[in-house]
C-alpha cells in the first residue's frame, strides 16, 4: 500500500533554488555586475511596454519562466527566459500568432 | 559563466516579435525606447541618498523604516507597478541580507538593474543555506556576535538594506554620505566604510 509523502519530500521546482545543494561549491560572483547588453534591455524595455499596456503580469512573465524544460532554464541567458516568457504571453492571449514569430 | 551572448534565434526571435507587435499596434518603437531610456537613469544613487537621509534625519528615518514605497515617491521615483518596498535595518547585532531565491525580484526603481551574481543560480541557492560563506566571498565578514538575517524578495514584496553609518562620518553632509552608499551595501552583500567613496560609472 502506497502512503503518501509528505509535503516536505516533493523536490522543490526548478526555479525554487533556496537552499539547493546542486550549486553549493559554485563560487558567487561579485565582479559579474555588468549592466544588460543591448539585447536584454531590448527585452527589458519591450516586457515593461507591455506590462503598462496590461498585457502581461509579473505573475504570467514568471509562471512562463518557471515552466521552460530545466535544460532550457540552466542554459538560456537570464533575459533569453525573459523573451521566452514574452513571446509565449502573446501567443496564448493572441496578440501575435505562431507565425509571426517563424 | 558569469555572462554569455544571447543565441543567434534569440536575437531573431526578440526581432520578429517586436515586428509583430508594431506591425499590429500594439507597441511602437518610440515606446519601447522610452522604457529603456527610464530603466537606464534608475540607479543606486536613489537608494544610496534614502540611506544616507535616515543617516542624518531621524523623521525620514522613520518614514523610510515605515513606509519604503512612500520613501521613494518623496524621493520623485514613481514606484506605479512596483510592488511594496520594504526597508531593513541593520542594528550593532543584526545584519540583513537580501536574496531572490525563485529567480530576481529587486527593488530596480531605487538601485537599477540587479547585477548578474545576484541572478545566478549560486546566489539564489547558497544565500539562504551559509550566507556568511557568501558574504566572505565579497569579502564580507561581520564582527562576532553580529547575527545574520537573510530576507527573500518576491514578486509581491521587494526588500532593501539600511546599514548602520559607519564610524567616522560625523558631520559628514548628505552628499558626502551618498557618496559611500552603493548598490551592494543596499543589498547588504558588503558594508559601507567611511574610508571607500563609491565610484558611479555610468
Amino acid at each position: 500500500m502506497n502512503t503518501p509523502s509528505p509535503v516536505s519530500e516533493v523536490p522543490p521546482a526548478q526555479h525554487d533554488l533556496g537552499g539547493n545543494p546542486r550549486f553549493r561549491c559554485t563560487p558567487v560572483e561579485p565582479e559579474a555586475d555588468a549592466p544588460p547588453d543591448d539585447f536584454g534591455k531590448r527585452v527589458d524595455a519591450l516586457r515593461a511596454v507591455l506590462r503598462e499596456k496590461g498585457l502581461i503580469t509579473t505573475d504570467e512573465q514568471r509562471l512562463n519562466i518557471e515552466s521552460l524544460p530545466e535544460s532550457e532554464y540552466f542554459s538560456l541567458t537570464y533575459y533569453e527566459k525573459w523573451l521566452r516568457a514574452v513571446a509565449a504571453t502573446m501567443l496564448a492571449k493572441g496578440v501575435v500568432t505562431w507565425e509571426d514569430l517563424q | 559563466m558569469a555572462t554569455q551572448d544571447p543565441r543567434p534565434e534569440s536575437i531573431a526571435l526578440l526581432e520578429k516579435l517586436a515586428a509583430a507587435l508594431i506591425a499590429r499596434g500594439v507597441v511602437t518603437e518610440e515606446q519601447i525606447a522610452q522604457k529603456q531610456a527610464s530603466a537606464d537613469r534608475s540607479n543606486p544613487e536613489t537608494g544610496a541618498r534614502m540611506v544616507a537621509r535616515a543617516w542624518i534625519d531621524p523623521e525620514w528615518r522613520a518614514l523610510l523604516l515605515r513606509d519604503g514605497t512612500a520613501a521613494a515617491e518623496a524621493m520623485g521615483i514613481s514606484m506605479r507597478g512596483n510592488p511594496p518596498l520594504g526597508v531593513l535595518e541593520d542594528t550593532e547585532t543584526v545584519h540583513h541580507l537580501v536574496v531572490c531565491t525563485l529567480c530576481s525580484c529587486y527593488p530596480r526603481a531605487i538601485i537599477g538593474y540587479p547585477p548578474h551574481w545576484y541572478k545566478s543560480s549560486a546566489y539564489r541557492s547558497r544565500a539562504v543555506r551559509e550566507p556568511r560563506a557568501v558574504l566572505a566571498e565579497f569579502g564580507t565578514v561581520l564582527p562576532a556576535g553580529v547575527q545574520v538575517r537573510v530576507l527573500d524578495s518576491t514578486a509581491d514584496y521587494r526588500w532593501m538594506v539600511l546599514p548602520l553609518r559607519p564610524a567616522g562620518t560625523e558631520g559628514w553632509s548628505e552628499d558626502e554620505l551618498t557618496a559611500l552608499v552603493s548598490r551592494d551595501h543596499l543589498v547588504g552583500v558588503s558594508l559601507p566604510d567611511a574610508q571607500r567613496k563609491v565610484s558611479r560609472a555610468a
